[in-house]
């Protein structure tokens, strides 16, 4: 297969993940968009990692995976909060940051 | 048609409805399943890839992990399983126009770009070479990953305690 179709099944999974973030309500609904997004750009590191015959871009994928598992167990952690502060997690009604 | 011709479309059919399915499912829960049925699939593009270091740590960390914790955020965040209002706000055609529009740059920019030439093979097992550029090239940014995961890890449960 040519990488142009890895990259672009990469670009069309990011583009579904950008989709989830914008449009969904529940907090951890955009969470698991930012998911999509972040598991997009593994592929494409991936196949420039094999066009180049170079293990960077997969040592790369690695470290994107294991910065991906922090944000969620931080970005799970705020949700849990926000859930006992204010006993929803719609991000529409979240604005507490609001001047 | 050669066998990498086929996994990939089989992968790549897989890839694209469950992501479909993690957006618009109307229950979260399936959603996080659905994820985890895509995370399997990128893990398949990663075996096509040649990458199969990356494909055991996918399934590991995130098909397992991830999900794992995101079906208890889930569980501790829901008041009512299975009955709730509209998953999706006001803004899902602004939001459909916006990552089409993401999309069609993106992919107008990449098929423009030469690249058509199937990938080149390679040579012998990768799983080595990542090892040694783990504790050799990368040995630095790999000690502060370690770092950086046992910070945000303690935040998390810094953050989550409970007050008593």
């Amino acid at each position: 297969m040519p990488i142009t179709a890895y990259l672009v099944l990469g670009a069309l999974v990011f583009a579904i993940g950008l989709f989830g973030v914008l449009t969904r309500r529940n907090a951890v609904g955009i969470l698991l968009g930012i998911e999509l997004m972040l598991n997009a750009v593994n592929i494409n590191l991936a196949a420039f990692a094999r066009l180049h015959g170079d293990v960077a871009g997969v040592v790369f994928a690695l470290f994107t995976i294991a910065i991906t598992v922090a944000e969620v167990g931080l970005g799970l952690a705020i949700v849990i909060v926000i859930f006992r502060v204010r006993r929803t997690i719609d991000a529409d009604h979240l604005n507490l940051l609001r001047g | 048609m050669t066998a990498e011709t086929v996994g990939f479309c089989v992968v790549a059919v897989v890839l694209i409805a469950s992501s479909l399915g993690v957006v618009l499912a109307p229950n979260l829960f399936h959603a996080v399943l659905f994820l985890a049925v895509a995370l399997v699939a990128t893990g398949g593009v990663f075996l096509l890839l040649d990458a199969a270091f990356l494909f055991g740590v996918q399934l590991l960390l995130y098909a397992g992990g991830v999900v794992t914790v995101l079906v208890f955020a889930i569980m501790l965040t829901e008041r009512i399983v299975g009955q709730r209002l509209s998953q999706t706000n006001r803004h899902i055609v602004n939001g459909a126009l916006v990552s089409a529009a993401v999309f069609v740059a993106l992919a107008g920019f990449l098929v423009r770009r030469p690249g058509g030439a199937a990938l080149p093979a390679v040579p012998g097992d990768a799983t080595v070479a990542i090892g040694t550029a783990l504790v050799g090239r990368y040995a630095g940014p790999f000690e502060l990953l370690a770092v950086l995961l046992v910070a945000a890890l303690l935040g998390a449960l810094y953050l989550a305690r409970t007050e008593d």
